[in-house]
């Protein structure tokens, strides 16, 4: 695959240089992609904050255990996959790729992990009567926002597992480079990122004080 | 925040394995203070405040270590930051209003 020489264009960034950001169009690429996902999530979060304002009567069921407990497990793995992300595009730049590989698969199982985890939590709201649809605990919004934020996020927890596998699959069989492994990093961090916005919005902002 | 041409490749090398670890450490300490101000039992919208200013934080660091932004160049950082803070002050500014009028109309 043709490398771009970014040095050689740096210095003429607005001269005519075919590189102005200095990086490859992959990464700028997955830049702009993550700019227009940050503003679906966004919009996601701030209509889940419109709805919960207007509403009389918005439950906040959630516990210290199991769910507050859960969702804390949820933050820990992800920051750690998210650990496991940059060693494994380090590697990749260091041209170790067995250790890379590793890396990226060891994210990719923190990201199955995850989702495992929010499935168990999905299915016990489920058991209490807690569906996209309905509430037992009062507005029925409550059920269709916590499952249409946690499931868009985990869809993208899920994209990210498999895109990782097929990152470590390819750069395995030295058919991608350490460019590919470091523009799929980029996509696992952010939706680290996100989590840090739905884990204090959905579940601590729910925290039940009456307990 | 590296201004002059810096190879992307050489950027990559800048942050060290120690400067993770320290990132993903505190990353769990404002984790931990979320959770605890959680039961702190203060009203929604000093919590809500606290609670999202610490995710901004965390998501700070996550974007200039873990996504080096901070070792990328200026521009980068330029053309992806200032417009989507610019999307998310016009859609606070249209929505909030709104939502917060319905708040007032509860009896």
């Amino acid at each position: 695959m043709a490398e771009m020489d970014v040095d050689a264009v740096a210095g003429q960034a607005w001269g005519g240089g075919v590189a102005p950001f200095a990086t490859n169009t992959k990464k700028l690429g997955m830049w702009l992609f993550l700019l227009s996902d940050s503003l679906t999530f966004s919009t996601a979060i701030l209509a889940y904050a419109y709805v919960r304002l207007s509403s009389a009567n918005w439950p906040r069921p959630f516990e210290i255990y199991p769910a507050i407990a859960n969702a804390t497990f949820l933050t820990f793995i992800l920051l750690s996959s998210s650990l496991t992300m940059v060693m494994a595009v380090a590697a990749a730049h260091r041209n170790e790729i067995k250790k890379a590989v590793i890396y990226i698969l060891l994210t990719a199982v923190g990201g199955v992990a995850f989702v495992g985890l929010h499935m168990m939590e999905w299915f016990r709201l489920f058991a209490e009567g807690v569906t996209p649809w309905s509430n037992k605990w009062g507005d029925p919004l409550f059920g269709g926002t916590f499952f249409g934020l946690t499931g868009l996020h985990m869809l993208h927890v899920s994209i990210g597992v498999i895109y990782l596998c097929i990152i470590a699959l390819g750069f395995g069989r030295r058919k991608f480079n350490a460019d590919h492994v470091e523009v799929s990093g980029l996509y696992w961090h952010f939706v680290d990122l996100v989590w840090m916005f739905i884990f204090p919005m959905v579940y601590l902002m729910s925290v039940n004080l009456k307990g | 925040m590296s201004t002059h041409g810096t190879s992307a490749i050489e950027a990559h090398h800048a942050p060290t394995k120690k400067l993770f670890m320290w990132v993903w450490f505190w990353l769990l300490v404002l984790t931990g203070v979320e959770v605890l101000l959680a039961y702190l039992k203060l009203d929604p919208h000093p919590m809500l405040v606290l609670l999202v200013g610490l995710s901004l934080i965390k998501s700070a660091l996550i974007v200039a270590y873990f996504m080096h932004l901070r070792f990328e160049k200026l521009g980068l950082f330029l053309i992806i930051v200032p417009s989507l803070v610019f999307c998310l002050v016009m859609i606070l500014i249209f929505v909030f209003p709104d939502s917060l009028r319905i708040v007032r109309l509860h009896p």
